[in-house]
């Protein structure tokens, strides 16, 4: 399980408005191009001196490939990062404010504490 | 030496900036209230008539990532902008750019590691709303230099609450010791019972208002004992799964003085979260 790079896809598609939108509108191409081009990618480190073992699991792929967040939510992505790249996914879809929150909530229902580990 | 004009502590709500700037039917039923709230506690700083902010608080996930994660980091640069795209997205938070105090960040770096605590630091720091949101309130013509500390409460591993306890206590000696006629205002926030990305999160009040109620009076009264016997990186998940940022209060209260009564103390219950401030003059400052 590699929740490090799952965390890594939500905060690096987070900071960039056009990935923000890229991964709204084509969630398995994006996730494709990235886990392929900037899944390796060491942040503060030149491109060429990339890492050679970042990969994503068979279900860790399928649940961001499908902005399946409750799946990710069990999978021990940080709580934090999920919300907020999730927020800028779909508020815009909600008529009511906190909308998309509340709903996000309803979804995670089904969890007791504790939650998922989000250590990593 | 320097002069420590006031301790503050207080939640960061980053919603206040629209709340309190919006109008017409943009405007929230709570935000008058809230505004109201708001200049009474900034009175308080502004009576201190501080010189220089040291300001207490935590990134999230914006430019320390987990790749090159640090416990407790005290940025030393001239200048820190502040606020990120997602900030602005989101809150609708304005860019900020902050003057910093290099010679205060340098001896707190020095001192602080000379005292045991083997500090990271930045000289090129962007802080977000953790910091940038206690100067809107309590500073909003940002006019002053600050010393940002930041404090890992949001990437496991954590450092346990006796060391935020420790931290604060040493920050407050180091202060008081600095060779300098400055007044300096010891600023921090920290969450109260708090749930995000989770299914308690965004409710109609926080997420444990027993929590919150056993909070404030901890803080109020600088309870270190009390909010330690109770308190521990396990137990903080209990309120709700953004919980640790508690930790930002303890190191305040810690700052303020085991068992020192705050001299100021207010709190709203909000939608989502319960907003609490708390102000301490030291030695009859500010009164």
């Amino acid at each position: 399980m590699s929740k490090y790079l799952l965390n890594k896809f939500l905060y690096t598609v987070d900071r960039d408005p056009e990935l923000v939108e890229r991964y709204r509108n084509d969630p398995q191409g994006t996730v494709s191009w990235w886990e392929a081009e900037r899944a390796n990618v060491i942040l503060n480190v030149p491109e060429m001196e990339r890492s050679t073992w970042l990969t994503f699991t068979e279900a860790e792929r399928e649940a961001l490939a499908t902005h399946d967040y409750v799946t990710l939510f069990g999978l021990g992505c940080h709580n934090f990062l999920l919300l907020t790249l999730f927020i800028a996914l779909f508020e815009r879809d909600y008529d009511e404010p906190l909308g998309f929150q509340r709903e996000f909530a309803a979804r995670l229902s089904h969890w007791t504490l504790p939650y998922p580990d989000i250590s990593t | 030496m320097a002069t420590i004009a006031a301790v503050i502590a207080s939640t960061h709500h980053p919603f206040y900036y629209r709340a309190s700037t919006s109008s017409g039917a943009d405007r929230p039923p709570f935000a008058d209230e809230w505004v109201a709230k708001i200049e009474s506690f900034r009175d308080t700083l502004t009576r201190a008539e501080p010189d220089i902010l040291v300001m207490v608080g935590s990134d999230h996930f914006h430019q320390l990532w987990l790749d090159n994660m640090p416990q407790f980091l005290i940025g030393k640069a001239p200048f820190y902008d502040g606020n990120f795209y997602n900030e602005e997205r989101e809150f609708g938070l304005p860019r900020m750019r902050l003057r910093g105090h290099e010679e205060l960040s340098s001896y707190l770096l020095r001192a602080g590691i000379d005292a045991g605590f083997d500090l990271a630091f930045s000289n090129e720091l962007r802080i977000d709303h953790s910091i940038t949101c206690p100067l809107i309130t309590l500073r909003p013509q940002v006019d002053l230099p600050i010393v940002p500390i930041y404090t890992n409460i949001f990437a496991p591993p954590l450092p346990q609450p006796r060391r935020f306890v420790e931290l604060g206590t040493t920050i407050r000696r180091l202060v008081a010791a600095w060779p300098s006629d400055q007044r300096v205002a010891i600023i921090g926030t920290g969450h109260l019972s708090l749930e995000l990305g989770g299914p308690r999160q965004f409710g109609p009040h926080g997420p444990d208002p027993e929590f919150d109620r056993k909070a404030v009076e901890w803080i109020a009264s600088a309870d270190l004992d009390g909010a330690l016997a109770e308190v521990s990186l396990e137990s903080l998940w209990l309120p709700g799964n953004a919980t640790h940022g508690f930790m930002d209060f303890m190191l305040m209260m810690a700052v303020a003085g085991q068992s020192v009564q705050a001299d100021y103390v207010d709190s709203l219950d909000l939608f989502h979260t319960m907003e609490a401030y708390f102000t301490w003059y030291p030695k009859g400052e500010g009164q």
